[in-house]
C-alpha cells in the first residue's frame, strides 16, 4: 500500500510542483520583436478621445491631482491612471506584457531612462515626429538624449535626477573639483579616522552607475552614439582605474563593496564618511535636526569632482512615451505635453521632489528655496552623461557591473575588466 | 502514515472504478463507473492543462526558438526564426555567437551556477535535516507548553522568504547585528565564502522548522509500546533510535528530504535579495529570471535545463532512496 502511494503520489507532487517552476518563466510570448515602425505607428495619429496613464506606484502623490485637474479641462478626452507596483522590474516586465500583447489601453507610458531604447527599438514607442512632433528646446540636452534612440524622439523627458558630492564642510571648508584633489583630502580623513569617499559598489545598478560615472569624467565611453561598444579604451581604463586605486589605498573604505545608496547614506549621516557620492534625496535626510543625522548642519553639496572640471553623472529620472497601439495618440500627445509642462514640472519638484527637467526651473527662486540644491544638480546635470542609450541594457549594465566589481575587489586587472566589458557588451546582439 | 494510505489508496480505486461491490453485472457496472469518473475528473484535468501543460509545452516550444535580433539597418528588433538546440548549446557549452561566452554575460555563468545551486542544495538540507530531526524529538517529547513551543518553531517558516531575506540581509550588513554580536568586521556580502555562509545560514534558519514539523509527524505515528517493547529486551536509548526511531521514521523523512531538495534546488529569493547574486551566489534561478530580461527564449530553455536537472535530482531520489525507504519500513516492521 505505501509502494502505490511512494510510486504515484510522490512523483505526481514533485511533478507539479516542477511544473509551476518551469510555468513561471513563460509569462512572455514568443513575439518578441514587433517588427517597428509598421502600420502601427502611422495609424490613429489624430485619434482624440479617452486615454490611460500607467505609471509605478504613485507615493508621493504627485499624479492623482495631476490627472484630476487634467480630467476638468478636458471632459470628453478623460485620462485613467494605472498604477503599477512600486518596483522598477515589476514594472518593466508589466510595460514588456501589455506591449507584447498590443494593449490598446496602455496609451501614454512612464518609462525608466535606461528602457526608453529598448522599448523603441522593440517598435513599441511611437516617433515623435511629423504630426506628433514635440518641442525639447527648454529641457535639458542631457535628459533629451536618454529619449532618443538612433536619432529619432521617442518619449518626452519628464523628471531627472544626477549625482552630486556630499562633503563634510566643517572638515573640507571647500569641496574638492577634481578627483584627484579629493584623493589628496583624504589625509583630513585619516586625520579624523573616519573613512574619505564612497559611493554605491555593490554588485547592482548602482555600480553601473558610478563606473560609469568614473569612465565618462575621465573621457571613456561605454558605448558609441551608434550603440556599439566603445569601452576597451586607456581613458576609461584611467576612470576605472582611479576606482580600483582608491579601494587599494583606503581611500574607499573597504565596506564601500557592500554599499548600495542607502547604506552609504546612513555611513555619511552617521559621520563615518568624508565625501559621498549620492543622488539628491539624501539632502533633506541628512538634513533632518531630530538627532537621526549627526552631520545636519555640518555637510555641504557639490558638483561631482571630475578630471579638470565637473565629473560626469550619470542620469537617473523617467520619460513620458506614448505607445504605438494606442487609439487616440492626438490626446496622448496633448497629455504627454501637460505632463511635461512648466506648472507641472513646478508641481513635481514642490509636491515630490523630483528633479524639473527643464533648465529655466532650476533658478526659480521659489524651488530652489525648497530644494536648496537645485543649482548644484543643474551643473550636475548639464554635464552628464546618460547610461548607455542601447536597446541592450540589461546585458551592458551585467557587463558594466560583473567586470566592475571584479577590478574593485582585485580579483581582476584594470586593464582585463574593461576588455572583458568591451566583449561582453559586444556578445550581446 | 501507515493507517492513512490503505484508506487513500482505497478511496482512489473506487474513483478509479476498481472497486467492484458485486460480481454479477460487474462489467457494466464498471464500464459506467469509469465513465462516470473520467467525466468527474474531466473538469480538473482541463484546468491542469491550462495551468501546467499549456504552459510547459509552450515553454519548451520557446526554447527551440531564437530570441529576437536588432537589425542594425534598421535599429529595430526582429523575429529570430527557429534556432535548432542552439539556445541549448549556449548554456551547455557556454558559447555566445560560435565563441566563449565573455565574463560580464549570463551565458558565462551557467556551470558556476549550477555549481553553486547544489552546493546550497547539498549543505542547507544536510543542515536542515539534522536540527530538524533535533527539534522535533524534543518537540515529540511532553513536556509543559509544547504546543507553545511547537507554534513558535513555525515563525520562521511563516514569514515570507523575501521578507526573511531583508531580515538577514540587514543582520549581515557591515553595520549589522552579526558584526556588532561577534565583534568582527566581516564583509558578509562583499567576498564569496562569508556571502555564501550567509545564505546558507539564513536558509537554514528559514526552512528547518518545516523539517521538524514532517519529521515530527513521522516521529508521532510510531507507537509508544515499540519503544516499550525495546525497553524491555533491554535496548538502549541509542539502539533505539537506531533500530527503532530512524527505520520507522524513514518514509516520512524521505518525503521531507526530497521536498526540502526540490525546493533548495529552484532557491532564488535569499541570494538573490542578500548578495544580487554577486560572488558566487548566483543560482539557476537566478540566472532564469536575469535571462527573461534579455531573451525570453534562451531563458526559456535555461528553465527547461533547471527542470530537467531537478527532474532527474527528484527521479533518483523516488526511484532508489525512495524504494529503500519503503523497504527498510517494511522489514523492521516485520523484526
Amino acid at each position: 500500500m505505501r509502494k502505490t502511494f511512494s510510486k504515484y503520489g510522490a512523483p505526481l507532487a514533485m511533478a507539479s510542483v516542477l511544473a509551476l517552476a518551469l510555468s513561471a518563466c513563460s509569462g512572455g510570448s514568443s513575439s518578441g520583436g514587433g517588427g517597428g515602425g509598421g502600420g502601427d505607428a502611422s495609424s490613429n495619429l489624430d485619434g482624440r478621445g479617452p486615454i490611460t496613464y500607467v505609471q509605478g506606484k504613485d507615493n508621493s502623490n504627485v499624479v492623482r491631482p495631476l490627472v484630476d485637474k487634467w480630467n476638468a479641462a478636458h471632459p470628453d478626452q478623460k485620462v485613467t491612471f494605472k498604477e503599477q507596483s512600486d518596483s522598477a522590474d515589476q514594472q518593466h516586465d508589466d510595460l514588456v506584457q501589455h506591449f507584447q500583447g498590443k494593449d490598446t489601453n496602455y496609451d501614454v507610458v512612464d518609462v525608466d531612462v535606461i528602457w526608453t531604447a529598448e522599448f523603441a527599438a522593440k517598435g513599441w514607442l511611437q516617433p515623435l515626429k511629423d504630426k506628433l512632433a514635440f518641442d525639447t528646446s527648454a529641457m535639458l540636452p542631457a535628459t533629451v538624449k536618454t529619449a532618443t534612440y538612433s536619432g529619432t524622439l521617442y518619449a518626452a523627458p519628464q523628471t531627472s535626477d544626477g549625482g552630486l558630492l556630499y562633503y563634510r564642510k566643517d572638515l573640507v571648508p571647500n569641496p574638492p573639483k577634481t578627483w584627484d584633489e579629493m584623493m589628496s583630502m583624504c589625509s583630513i580623513a585619516k586625520q579624523n579616522n573616519i573613512g574619505c569617499y564612497a559611493g554605491q559598489f555593490q554588485k547592482y545598478e548602482g555600480l553601473t552607475v558610478n563606473a560609469s560615472e568614473a569612465i565618462n569624467t575621465f573621457g571613456g565611453k561605454i558605448v558609441d552614439d551608434s550603440g556599439k561598444a566603445a569601452v576597451n579604451s586607456s581613458d576609461a581604463k584611467t576612470g576605472l582605474g582611479k576606482l580600483v586605486d582608491a579601494f587599494k589605498s583606503g581611500n574607499i573604505p573597504a565596506e564601500a563593496i557592500t554599499y548600495k545608496e542607502e547604506d552609504s547614506r546612513t555611513a555619511f549621516q552617521d559621520g563615518k564618511l568624508l565625501f559621498l557620492r549620492n543622488w539628491p534625496y539624501v539632502y533633506s535626510i541628512a538634513s533632518k535636526t531630530d538627532g537621526s543625522s549627526k552631520v545636519a548642519d555640518k555637510f555641504g553639496i557639490a558638483p561631482l569632482p571630475g578630471k579638470s572640471g565637473p565629473g560626469a553623472s550619470s542620469l537617473g529620472g523617467h520619460n513620458v512615451a506614448m505607445s504605438v497601439y494606442s487609439k487616440n495618440k492626438a490626446t496622448a500627445l496633448d497629455f504627454m505635453k501637460f505632463m511635461t509642462s512648466q506648472e507641472t514640472e513646478t508641481f513635481y519638484a514642490t509636491q515630490g521632489s523630483l528633479a524639473p527637467v527643464l533648465s529655466s526651473l532650476y533658478s526659480d527662486q521659489t524651488l530652489v528655496q525648497k530644494l536648496p540644491y537645485l543649482p548644484t544638480l543643474l551643473t550636475s546635470i548639464q554635464n552628464a552623461v546618460p547610461r548607455p542609450v542601447t536597446p541592450f541594457y540589461p546585458a551592458v549594465t551585467k557587463a558594466v557591473e560583473d567586470n566592475a566589481y571584479a577590478a574593485l575587489k582585485g580579483d581582476k586587472t584594470v586593464d582585463q575588466a574593461v576588455a572583458d566589458m568591451q566583449s561582453a557588451i559586444e556578445a550581446a546582439k | 502514515m501507515s493507517t492513512k494510505l490503505p484508506e487513500r489508496t482505497q478511496a482512489k480505486a473506487k474513483a478509479e472504478g476498481h472497486h467492484m461491490p458485486g460480481r454479477e453485472s460487474a462489467d457494466r457496472k464498471q464500464v459506467t463507473q469509469g465513465r462516470w469518473a473520467s467525466l468527474l475528473l474531466l473538469p480538473t484535468l482541463v484546468l491542469l492543462a491550462i495551468v501546467i501543460i499549456y504552459p510547459v509545452v509552450n515553454a519548451i516550444i520557446m526554447s527551440f526558438q531564437k530570441d529576437a535580433g536588432l537589425n542594425a539597418a534598421t535599429g529595430f528588433f526582429e523575429q529570430g526564426g527557429a534556432a535548432g538546440f542552439d539556445n541549448y548549446a549556449h548554456w551547455l557549452l557556454q558559447q555566445c555567437n560560435g565563441q566563449a561566452c565573455p565574463p560580464g554575460t549570463i551565458g558565462s555563468q551557467f556551470w558556476s551556477a549550477f555549481g553553486t545551486t547544489f552546493f546550497f542544495t547539498v549543505v542547507t538540507v544536510a543542515l536542515e535535516t539534522v536540527l530538524g530531526f533535533w527539534m522535533a524529538i524534543i518537540m515529540a517529547r511532553s513536556f509543559r507548553g509544547r504546543s507553545a513551543v511547537r507554534a513558535a518553531v513555525l515563525v520562521p517558516w511563516a514569514i515570507p522568504t523575501a521578507v526573511t531575506a531583508k531580515l538577514w540581509f540587514f543582520i549581515f550588513a557591515f553595520d549589522g547585528i552579526a558584526n556588532k554580536l561577534f565583534g568582527t568586521q566581516i564583509l558578509w556580502t562583499g567576498s564569496e565564502w562569508p556571502a555564501k555562509w550567509a545564505i546558507v545560514i539564513s536558509d537554514t534558519w528559514k526552512t528547518t522548522p518545516f523539517m521538524a514539523l514532517l519529521i515530527l509527524a513521522g516521529l508521532q505515528l510510531i507507537p509508544d509500546e515499540v519503544y516499550e517493547a525495546a525497553k524491555v529486551d533491554g535496548a538502549t536509548a541509542w539502539q533505539r533510535f537506531t533500530q527503532i526511531t530512524l527505520p520507522l521514521v524513514k518514509p516520512a523523512l524521505m518525503v521531507a528530504v526530497l521536498f526540502r531538495v526540490l525546493d533548495a534546488l529552484r532557491m532564488f529569493d535569499l541570494p538573490y535579495i542578500m548578495t544580487q547574486g554577486a560572488n558566487n551566489t548566483t543560482t539557476l534561478s537566478i540566472l532564469v529570471v536575469d535571462q527573461i530580461r534579455e531573451g525570453f527564449n534562451s531563458a526559456a530553455a535555461l528553465s527547461t535545463i533547471t527542470f530537467i536537472v531537478i527532474f532527474l535530482v527528484a527521479f533518483i531520489f523516488v526511484r532508489f532512496l525512495g524504494a529503500n525507504a519503503v523497504g527498510a519500513a517494511t522489514s523492521s516492521g516485520k523484526k
